[in-house]
């Protein structure tokens, strides 16, 4: 074999739109090895939470993912709460469920969007992200905010849902759910993505548990994961749904997952909000006056798959330490399994069919010379790093050829 | 199989080296183990009881360092919490990368921000802070102080 050709992916991925670094080296068209660089956008959000009250902490895990913003400070509420031992009201189920809910359809429409974008049929993505604007719409009339809701606190949540608003929040899904019918049907029937995606990038059931991926990667490939159905929280323990999962294991079988999962999330919010017409309103709230010394675990199916949370409590007013698993830290891990012996067309979208959120595996701008330990945080010195860092790459990639 | 059960057939294989259990409710239960054997408990877990692994949590505390290796049992939705307890000064502990992929990230992680030693680990490199930071600092430990400048 001749000497492998380095291609880089990122350190900015131009279609993501994120910090990372895939380095493919290449033979020719094909994927031989493959190393992931990142810690370009690492937070130190778990230090950072140490410093924080437990009502504040909210705020800060909210802002670990742009995209499910949710997510995080539900297992966050789910691990807290079983330190407290606290039983939130059946409308703050109801609530929850129906904004984990609305935010796994704006989601996914999120990722068909990039996939039909990574796959050149950018009609996909104008679609997708036009249909999903509507539910950014939703959220701004219940939360206040298109994105980081600021929903959730330990008891329950921060506002409560008025009755009035659920006729136009039935509308606007009603029309959501035709233009995923659209959507959906562009992409299952669509003979181009068939042939693009069935049989790319895929994971067997072995891969998926030995690197321990969760959600729909997980049950695009037949293990039926989920942990509304495992390990029932909120309001998904009182309402009627089933878990969608494929076989195959390839990006189409993900997308189809991923698809059908919207129609499941309508259904969830529909019976959530006739919970809702059967609560009185304002009940939303549980008084917590402590928390006591313990650990709790806390776990929420976010789109991507399931985030966990492990809160160890010194019974003061902040955690001790704060443990966070994003989906993705799993998930991304998996691209040696999905990558290598592809080509790099295949490769590209085999890394995005997980729908890597790179944010949420990174969880500190702050950084140390390995030389000489210091600190640096101007900013002058840190575009000086990066110019380096872009310079050692080019001479790394020169040399390779 | 309900927890309980779980816990007990447990207890049976592994004896002595069980310190301590605790059954918080049906879906939470923490074991401590002698580090030891962590190896042998990683593969009775993984391979004979199909559990999975979600992730791992390191503490330092005065007791030294503590790590928790949360499994899953996604039938029943229990998290079983495998804790062990590392020397204060010279935290070490074999490493489950061998046997499944699953931990290979996060023992790095754990090696990189509270210097814990993963003995065998097939490739303990710095997973987030590569060439960025400095060699023998972690910041996750409690002596570590920000440079407040």
């Amino acid at each position: 074999m001749s000497k492998p050709t380095l291609i880089p992916i990122g350190p900015y991925h131009p279609l993501q739109e994120e910090p990372e670094l895939f380095k493919l080296y290449c033979d020719g068209e094909i994927v031989k090895d493959i190393k992931w660089e990142t810690g370009y956008n690492h937070r130190g959000i778990e230090k950072l939470s140490e410093s924080k009250t437990y009502d504040q902490v909210f705020f800060l895990v909210e802002r670990i993912c742009g995209i499910c913003s949710t997510s995080h400070p539900f297992a966050f509420a789910n691990a807290v709460e079983e330190i407290c031992g606290v039983e939130i009201t059946d409308r703050a189920k109801y609530i929850r469920s129906i904004i984990g809910e609305l935010e796994r359809i704006h989601s996914h429409l999120l990722w068909v969007g990039l996939a039909g974008h990574f796959l050149g049929y950018n009609t996909v993505f104008m679609w997708a992200w036009k249909y999903r604007e509507p539910v950014l719409d939703l959220f701004e009339m219940i939360t206040g905010n298109r994105n980081s809701y600021a929903m959730f606190k330990v008891g329950g949540v921060r506002r409560d849902i008025e009755n009035s608003k659920i006729p136009v929040i039935r509308k606007i899904l009603a029309d959501v759910t035709k233009k995923a019918d659209l959507l959906t049907g562009a992409v299952m029937d669509d003979p181009v993505i068939h042939a693009r995606t069935k049989g790319v990038g895929v994971l067997t059931k072995q891969d998926i548990l030995d690197y321990g991926a969760v959600g729909p990667t997980a049950r695009a490939s037949g293990v039926g994961i989920d942990i509304r159905k495992d390990d029932p929280y909120a309001a998904y323990g009182i309402v009627n749904w089933k878990v969608i999962t494929a076989t195959a294991g390839d990006v189409f079988a993900k997308a189809e997952v991923r698809l059908l999962e919207m129609y499941e999330s309508v259904s969830i919010i529909d019976q959530c909000l006739s919970g809702l017409e059967k609560t009185k309103e304002g009940e939303v709230n549980v008084k917590v006056t402590e928390i006591p010394e313990g650990m709790g675990t806390g776990r929420a199916e976010a789109p991507r798959g399931e985030v966990f949370h492990c809160v160890f409590s010194d019974g003061s007013n902040s955690p001790a330490r704060h443990k966070i698993r994003a989906q993705s830290y799993t998930n991304i891990a998996t691209f040696r399994k999905s990558c290598i012996g592809q080509t790099i067309a295949d490769a590209t979208l085999s890394l995005a069919a997980v729908d890597p959120c790179y944010c949420c595996t990174e969880r500190m701008a702050v950084a140390y010379d390995s030389a000489s330990g210091q600190k640096i945080l101007n900013a002058k010195e840190l575009i000086d790093m990066s110019a380096r860092k872009t310079a050692e790459l080019k001479q790394q990639i020169s040399h390779k050829r | 199989m309900d927890t309980q059960t779980i816990i007990e057939k447990f207890r049976g294989k592994f004896g002595p080296d069980v310190l301590d259990t605790e059954i918080k409710n049906r879906k939470r239960a923490l074991v401590t183990i002698n580090p030891e054997m962590i190896l042998k408990v990683g593969e009775y877990l993984f391979r004979d009881e199909g559990f999975r692994f979600i992730i791992a949590s390191a503490l330092h505390t005065r007791k030294g360092f503590e790590i928790h290796y949360h499994f899953s049992k996604d039938e029943i939705g229990l998290v079983l919490n495998i804790h062990v307890i590392l020397d204060k000064n010279k935290p070490q502990i074999e490493s489950l990368s061998n046997m499944f992929n699953a931990t290979n990230w996060i023992e790095r992680e754990m090696h990189e921000l509270f210097g814990i030693d993963f003995l065998h680990h097939p490739n303990q490199e710095k997973l987030i802070s590569e060439g960025n930071w400095a060699e023998g600092v972690y910041p996750y430990r409690k002596e570590f102080k920000e440079d407040k400048k």
